[in-house]
């Protein structure tokens, strides 16, 4: 790998930029490998990264359907924060907020990770509660999340019309501070680029077509479009797709799959300082550094593979946008996609082994995963190279779904997140 | 948006006018409190969340307030067919796609 620098660059120019090698290969599959991650996302090369970098694992293949990045890791508003409620979610995503800072350095490679602060608004009394509960908890926890009064929000985002009149007024705000966002294709392609260089194939228009197990029910390799490729152990990481891979090796999961949109304007100038959610009138927005407005809606009611939600959806959430930033108003929105989001009943994902031996899965990111890709893929690459978990994924196990032990962000939060 | 067809009032209308409703043909059981914890889990949490045909429940809320199932394909999100709740799960092996 030809390390990225200052001189780097000034030496390309000066040969008009002819010299840029191939930032990662696109080999042949081989017969079999010591692992296989099937799924190119952040998470899933994130995975094979640090198999490398941490566990000296580098006989590793990442097996990706369509295009590395082309799933939810290229689909989502990027928004990073760590402010959860409960113990078990403050570890895995603070440990992953810890990693964000830093991960450019350590890829060689700009994630532009801006920690520009993340500040979800209150519209209710219900929300005040629960957002000064959080505040504590977080707190507690080590992780930093503030209250602020409506005026208080209004000097950290001008645009937030705080009137009284409004359908449903801000009555005040937590803000993380170290929250914000980061470039979503450079996180896939700094992944990527990495692994490689350490050894990792990725092999992409590859779908995963089976879970092939030996007579003692381990698993022995997959079924591809391009062939039977062996692998001693295999982690699914395929979000949206997770129940139909998993049913594939006859473990059923407790995950549904449903649309989840989002939109960007047309560019502007930098107007927007901050990230700002609501989820009780669901939406999330910021302003990407091209200067369109990124725009997250919420999810379809009913679930769906087709990477399309309803107008409505849209339609709602930019009610609300124009409400808490009549500045806004009319402006016009470009173009806006779906993606499918796999989620748990409690909220929390699932990174385990599974009742396969040689099997691993993480899942159930739904909504939320984006923030989490560095830590969750960390852990992760520890659970497949020790085949057990790291302290910080051990309580986000498949079997909490039937031994009462779930992580219930769903009701912490009291709404989708 | 989806355009949905409901059994009672016999007449398509947009999704707006429905409530999606989980998953078809799951029974609750009626021995609740000697359910084991696997069966448990089975009823209350796994779903079979297809790519493919899916039997789902949906809600006329804003007609006639009843529920009925549907069979739709979660790639096309074309709906197969809807029927009124109680009528048995209908055989579309093949159909779809
Ligand atoms: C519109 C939208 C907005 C979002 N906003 C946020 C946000 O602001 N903040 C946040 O933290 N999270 C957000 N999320 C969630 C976040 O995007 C995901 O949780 C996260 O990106 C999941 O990463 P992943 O690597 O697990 O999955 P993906 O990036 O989806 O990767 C999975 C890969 O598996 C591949 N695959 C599937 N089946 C197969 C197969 N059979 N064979 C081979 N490959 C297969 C897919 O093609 C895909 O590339 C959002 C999601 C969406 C859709
Ligand atoms: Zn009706």
């Amino acid at each position: 790998m030809r390390k990225y620098s200052v001189f780097a660059i000034a030496r390309e120019a000066m040969r008009g930029h002819k010299g840029w090698p191939e930032q990662w290969s696109s080999p042949e599959p081989k017969k079999s490998y010591d692992v296989i991650i099937v799924g190119a996302g952040g998470h899933g090369l994130g995975t094979a990264y640090y198999l490398a970098k941490e566990h000296g694992i580098t006989n590793v293949a990442v097996l990706e359907k369509g295009w590395l990045g082309g799933g939810n890791t290229g689909r989502n508003t990027t928004i990073i924060r760590s402010n959860y409620l409960y113990d078990e979610s403050a570890g895995i995503y603070d440990h992953s907020v810890k990693l964000w800072d830093g991960l450019s350095q350590d890829l060689n490679y700009n994630v532009m990770y801006s920690p520009r602060g993340v500040m979800m608004l209150a519209h209710n009394v219900h929300d005040v509660q629960v957002f000064k509960r959080h505040i504590h908890a977080n707190r507690l926890n080590g992780v930093d999340n503030e209250w602020l009064t409506p005026e208080e929000a209004k000097a950290y985002c001008p645009p937030l019309n705080i009137s009284r009149e409004a359908r449903y007024p801000v009555m005040g705000a937590a803000l993380q501070r170290r929250g914000g966002t980061a470039r979503h294709d450079a996180v896939a392609w700094g992944y990527a680029r990495a692994a490689a260089a350490r050894g990792v194939d990725i092999i992409q228009n590859c779908e995963v077509t089976d879970i092939n197990r030996g007579p003692d029910g381990a698993v022995t390799g997959v079924e591809t479009t391009r062939g039977t490729i062996g692998a001693k152990k295999v982690g699914v990481v395929a979000a949206g797709h997770s129940s139909v891979l998993m049913q594939m090796a006859g473990v059923q999961v407790p995950l549904e799959s449903y649309p989840l949109q989002a939109l960007v304007s047309e560019p502007v100038k930098p107007v927007f300082p901050c990230v700002v959610m609501s989820n009780t009138v669901h939406a999330y927005i910021s302003q990407s550094d091209k200067g369109e407005l990124v725009i997250g809606a919420g999810t379809d009611q009913y679930t769906s593979y087709s990477q399309t939600g309803g107008l409505h959806i849209i339609q709602h959430t930019l009610d609300a946008i124009c409400e808490m930033f009549p500045i806004f108003t009319r402006m016009k929105m470009l173009r806006s996609w779906g993606g499918i989001v796999d989620v748990t009943p409690d909220r929390s994902p699932i990174l385990a082994k599974t009742p396969v031996s040689g099997l691993y899965v993480n899942c159930g990111w739904g909504t939320g995963g984006f923030k989490a890709t560095p830590g969750s893929a960390h852990v992760f690459a520890h659970t497949v190279a020790r085949d057990e978990p790291h302290p910080v994924n051990a309580p986000f196990t498949l079997e909490r779904f039937r031994n009462g032990r779930l992580i219930d962000e769903a009701a912490a939060a009291a709404v989708a997140h | 948006m989806l355009l949905i067809h409901c059994p009672y009032c016999e007449e398509g209308r947009p999704e707006l006018e429905f409530r999606h409703a989980g998953e078809a043909h799951i029974a609750r059981p009626e021995n609740m409190a000697e359910l084991s914890d696997e069966d448990f889990e089975r009823f209350f949490f796994i779903r079979s969340n297809p790519k493919g045909i899916v039997y789902e429940r949906w809600r006329h809320i804003h007609g006639c307030a009843r529920f009925f199932n549907a069979a739709r394909d979660t790639v096309s999100d074309r709906f197969l067919t809807t029927y009124k709740a109680g009528e048995p799960k209908p055989d579309l092996d093949g159909e779809g796609k």
